[in-house]
């Protein structure tokens, strides 16, 4: 487990490969062909392949920004599954997101969260979208409601 | 290009055919989102359910990512459709609430320009489904104008 764990109590319950394997289950992430390329406790990275599907504006070829949406959406709660004690259901409470510059066309978009905090009943993260290395287009904030099946 | 979209965008305005701005948007064709123009040039968005857009399968349940989607789209068409100049406006920053699961069921939405500045516009938004009493998911967003 690395130093900078975000947990109080119990170590992390779920193996990251049973998380690999539900991701790549979901029918709105397979939809859009995204793929975990690295997962660790706390954090995932997600990958997003250029697909001409994802354009929102279409005098430019500029990405919506609902894709980004559901790219750092689904990087947060993956964060918050490598990091939670037993097996739940969580769910968003909030994600806030700044899109920091326009998402080109014709790039693949990875997004990383990182869950630096799990209380008993919420998880905290943040989140960055990039095209390349370096040409970060969105920064998030997530907060997951944890036992969330009652929501 | 960009002219062509603006001509466009003129063009579904005086026609009063909102839907003709979506159909030149991929991504929402992608959703499957259509829209209709309600009294008050207020637009209500609607996104049909479907197997893809599932995020959570054991409920099951829409992912939070089409219902942001959704929500932010609500929003850009509502100021392209306000404005009195065609304009394509540019999200700053968006704040989702996400209040209830989104279930297996057909999404509606509608949004209202809380201000509107020279340079920047403040928009919120709400998704419901069957109980527009009970949304799903509520949302503000900053965007860009011009």
């Amino acid at each position: 487990m690395p130093d900078k764990a975000p947990l109080d109590g119990d170590g992390p319950a779920i193996a990251l490969e049973i998380i690999q394997q539900f991701a790549a289950e979901i029918p709105f992430l397979k939809a859009l062909s995204t793929r975990i390329v690295d997962l660790e406790r706390g954090v995932c990275r997600l990958s997003l392949p250029w697909q001409d599907d994802i354009v929102g504006d279409p005098s430019t070829g500029i990405v919506h920004g609902g894709v980004i949406t559901t790219l750092l959406d689904s990087a947060s709660g993956m964060a918050v599954f490598s990091v939670i004690p037993r097996v739940m259901q969580i769910a968003t409470l909030d994600l806030r997101i700044d899109y920091l510059r326009s998402a080109a066309p014709g790039s693949d978009i990875i997004a990383e969260a990182d869950c630096y905090r799990l209380s008993k009943n919420v998880a905290f993260v943040r989140g960055r979208a990039f095209q390349g290395t370096d040409r970060e287009v969105a920064s998030s904030m997530a907060t997951f409601m944890l036992e969330s099946s009652a929501l | 290009m960009a002219q062509d979209y603006l001509n466009r965008l003129r063009d579904a305005k005086t026609r009063k055919a909102p839907q003709d701005i979506i159909q030149a948007i991929p991504y929402l064709g992608f959703l499957g989102v259509t829209v209709q123009e309600e009294a008050d040039g207020i637009l209500l968005c609607h996104l049909p359910f479907q197997d893809k857009l599932i995020g959570n399968p054991t409920l099951p349940a829409i992912h939070g990512g089409v219902i942001g989607s959704l929500l932010e789209s609500v929003a850009l068409l509502q100021l392209m459709w306000s404005l009195d100049s065609p304009t394509l406006p540019r999200t700053i920053n968006t704040s989702i609430d996400f209040l209830r699961s989104g279930r297996a069921k057909d999404t509606s939405a509608r949004g209202r320009i809380t201000k509107q500045g020279r340079r920047v516009a403040n928009v919120r938004v709400e998704a419901w489904q069957e109980d527009s009493k009970k949304p799903i998911a509520a949302a503000q967003g900053h965007f860009l104008l011009g």
